[in-house]
C-alpha cells in the first residue's frame, strides 16, 4: 500500500513539474510507437482488405499465418531485426542499430499482423454484407477495397488502436534494437524496466501510471474524433 | 486521406530523427553494474565537455557486451571478466585492453543468516556453508561477469551447483537489479557488485554478510573494438574515450564518483 501511494505521488509530481527527462522519454515513446502504427496501418489496412476480397490458392494458409503472427514474441522480433541491422548483418552498412528508426522498424513488424488480420476480418464481414450490391454496380475490385475500408473506418480504427496498444506496451523488441541508451533510445517501457532493475519500484510504477495515462488519452482522443465524425454524418 | 497519412508518417519519422542530433558519438557496450550505479551519468558529461563526443552506453551483461563487440555493434567496451576479455583480444576482436578501475563483489544475504555466514572471512568457505545448509541462493545465471565470477567461487568451494537441481540454487537469468529484487523476495543469498548494491533501493531484509575477501576483487577493463574487422567503427573517437578514461582526468573522475560518502570504483590504470 505504501509503495502504491509513493508511486501515485511520484507520478503526480513528475507530471505536474513537466520533468524534462520524463518528457523526452514520453515523446520518444509516442514517436516510435506512433510512427510504427502509422506505417503498419499504411501497409496493413490495404493488405487486410485485399486478403478479404481477392481469392487465390493458399489464401486460407496466408490468413492462418497472419492471425498467428498477431502473437509474435517481441523479443524474437527484436532479435531478428538486430541480426539484420548489426554491423555484421546484411543491413549493417546503414548504421541503423541503436536508433529510434530501428525501434520503429521492430514495432512495425509487431503491429502489422494485428492491423492486417483485424482489418481483413472487418472487410470480409462487410464484403459478405454488401458484396452482391457492389458487384451488381460493376465496381472494379480496386475501388471496392477503398469503399469498404472507408465504410468500415470506425471498426478499423479499433484495429489500429489495438496495434498502438501493442506497440506502446512492448519492451522486448525496443530493448534489443534500441539498446535503452539514455537520451537517445530510452522509451517509457525500457525506462520502467531499468528503474525496476535499480529496485526503485515506486518510480518504475509511477512511469507505468504515466504510460497508462498516455495511452488512455490517445484512446479518448480517437474516441471523440470518431463520435464527432459520426455526428457529422447525421 | 492517404496523402495526409503519408505526410504524418514523414513528419513522425523526421521527429524521431531529432533524437539523433548528437552528430559526433561513439557506442560503448558496457555492463549493467556500471550503468545502474550511476557512474556513466558522472563521467560522460565531463568527457563530452572536453571533447564534444557523446558516448552512447548500451548496458548489458559482460557476455553480451563482448558479443556486441565481436559483431562490430559497439566501438569500445568497458567490461569485467578478465578471462573473457583476454580471449576477446586473443581472438582478434579487440585491441589495446587496459585496466580502468576495480570495485568488489559483496555477498548479500538475509539478515537472519540461515547458513551462518557472518563472521566468515573466506568467501569460498561461506559458499560451502550455503551449499551445506541448502540455503536459498539467487544466481544471475546470465553469463555476465558477475555470474562468471560466482561460478569460479563455487568451484573453489567444491560445491557442484549444477547437481543442486532447482531446489536451493536458483538460476534467474537476469541482470543484477532484477536478481536482487528476486533475492529480496525469496530471502536468498546473492553475489552482487558493490556499485549496484549501493544504489539499490528495494533491499527489504537483505544486507551485506561478507565483504573484503581478495577473491571478490572485480577489475574492469576497457577494450577498443578492432576497426579492421568491421567497417563503420569510429576508431578515432573511441580511442579518445579509451585514452581519457585511462588517463589522469578519467581516473580522477572515477575516484570522485560517490554515493553518499562511499567511493564505488577505484582507478587502476597503469
Amino acid at each position: 500500500m505504501h509503495d502504491l501511494a509513493a508511486a501515485l505521488s511520484t507520478a503526480a509530481s513528475l507530471v505536474s513539474s513537466l520533468d524534462p527527462r520524463v518528457l523526452a522519454v514520453v515523446s520518444l515513446s509516442v514517436q516510435v510507437s506512433g510512427g510504427a502504427v502509422v506505417l503498419a496501418a499504411l501497409i496493413g489496412l490495404p493488405l487486410g482488405a485485399a486478403l478479404a476480397l481477392f481469392t487465390f490458392p493458399g489464401r486460407g494458409a496466408v490468413v492462418v499465418v497472419l492471425n498467428a503472427c498477431m502473437g509474435l514474441p517481441p523479443v524474437v522480433v527484436g532479435l531478428a531485426i538486430y541480426l539484420l541491422l548489426s554491423r555484421a548483418g546484411p543491413l549493417g552498412e546503414l548504421g541503423l542499430l541503436f536508433t529510434p528508426t530501428a525501434m520503429m522498424m521492430a514495432q512495425t513488424v509487431l503491429v502489422l499482423p494485428i492491423i492486417a488480420a483485424l482489418s481483413r476480418q472487418v472487410v470480409a464481414d462487410l464484403w459478405e454484407e454488401y458484396g452482391e450490391q457492389l458487384r451488381s454496380l460493376g465496381a472494379p475490385r480496386g475501388s471496392v477495397v477503398l469503399t469498404l475500408l472507408w465504410d468500415g473506418r470506425f471498426s478499423l480504427l479499433t484495429a489500429v488502436l489495438a496495434g498502438f496498444g501493442r506497440a506502446s506496451a512492448e519492451v522486448g523488441a525496443v530493448m534489443i534494437v534500441g539498446g535503452n541508451i539514455n537520451g537517445v533510445t530510452r522509451t517509457m517501457t525500457t525506462a520502467i524496466a531499468l528503474e525496476t532493475s535499480k529496485g526503485d519500484l515506486p518510480l518504475a510504477l509511477a512511469l507505468g501510471l504515466i504510460l497508462i495515462g498516455l495511452v488512455t488519452v490517445v484512446n479518448a482522443a480517437v474516441f471523440m474524433v470518431g463520435q464527432a465524425a459520426k455526428r457529422g454524418m447525421g | 486521406m492517404l496523402r495526409r497519412i503519408f505526410m504524418a508518417a514523414v513528419l513522425l519519422c523526421s521527429l524521431a530523427g531529432q533524437g539523433m542530433a548528437q552528430e559526433r558519438f561513439i557506442t560503448l557496450a558496457s555492463t549493467t553494474s556500471t550503468e545502474q550505479s550511476g557512474l556513466f551519468g558522472h563521467l560522460l558529461p565531463m568527457f563530452r565537455a572536453e571533447t564534444g563526443i557523446w558516448v552512447r552506453v548500451v548496458a548489458v551483461g559482460t557476455g553480451q557486451a563482448l558479443k556486441l563487440g565481436e559483431r562490430g555493434d559497439a566501438d569500445v567496451l568497458l567490461v569485467h571478466d578478465r578471462l573473457g576479455e583476454d580471449k576477446f583480444v586473443a581472438e582478434g576482436f579487440g585491441i589495446d585492453r587496459r585496466d580502468v578501475m576495480y570495485n568488489d563483489y559483496v555477498l548479500i544475504g538475509p539478515k537472519d543468516d540461515p547458513a551462518k555466514v557472518k563472521g566468515v572471512k573466506d568467501v569460498a568457505e561461506a559458499f560451502k556453508r550455503i551449499g551445506a545448509a541448502k540455503a536459498a541462493f539467487a544466481s544471475r545465471g546470465d553469463d555476465s561477469g558477475t555470474h562468471r565470477s560466482e561460478l569460479r567461487i563455487w568451484k573453489a568451494a567444491g560445491v557442484d551447483v549444477k547437481a543442486a537441481g532447482s531446489g536451493w540454487y536458483r538460476e534467474l537469468g537476469s541482470g543484477m537489479g532484477p536478481t536482487l529484487n528476486t533475492a529480496a523476495g525469496m530471502n536468498a543469498y546473492v553475489l552482487a557488485d558493490r556499485g549496484t548494491w549501493a544504489s539499490f533501493k528495494n533491499r527489504q531484509s537483505l544486507a551485506i554478510v561478507l565483504e573484503g575477501d581478495k577473491a571478490l576483487f572485480n577489475p574492469y577493463g576497457s577494450i577498443l573494438v578492432d576497426p579492421a574487422r568491421h567497417s563503420g567503427i569510429k576508431s578515432a573517437d573511441a580511442k579518445a574515450w579509451h585514452q581519457w578514461l585511462t588517463g589522469p582526468k578519467g581516473q580522477a573522475a572515477i575516484a570522485g564518483f560517490k554515493i553518499g560518502d562511499e567511493q564505488l570504483f577505484f582507478p587502476s590504470a597503469k
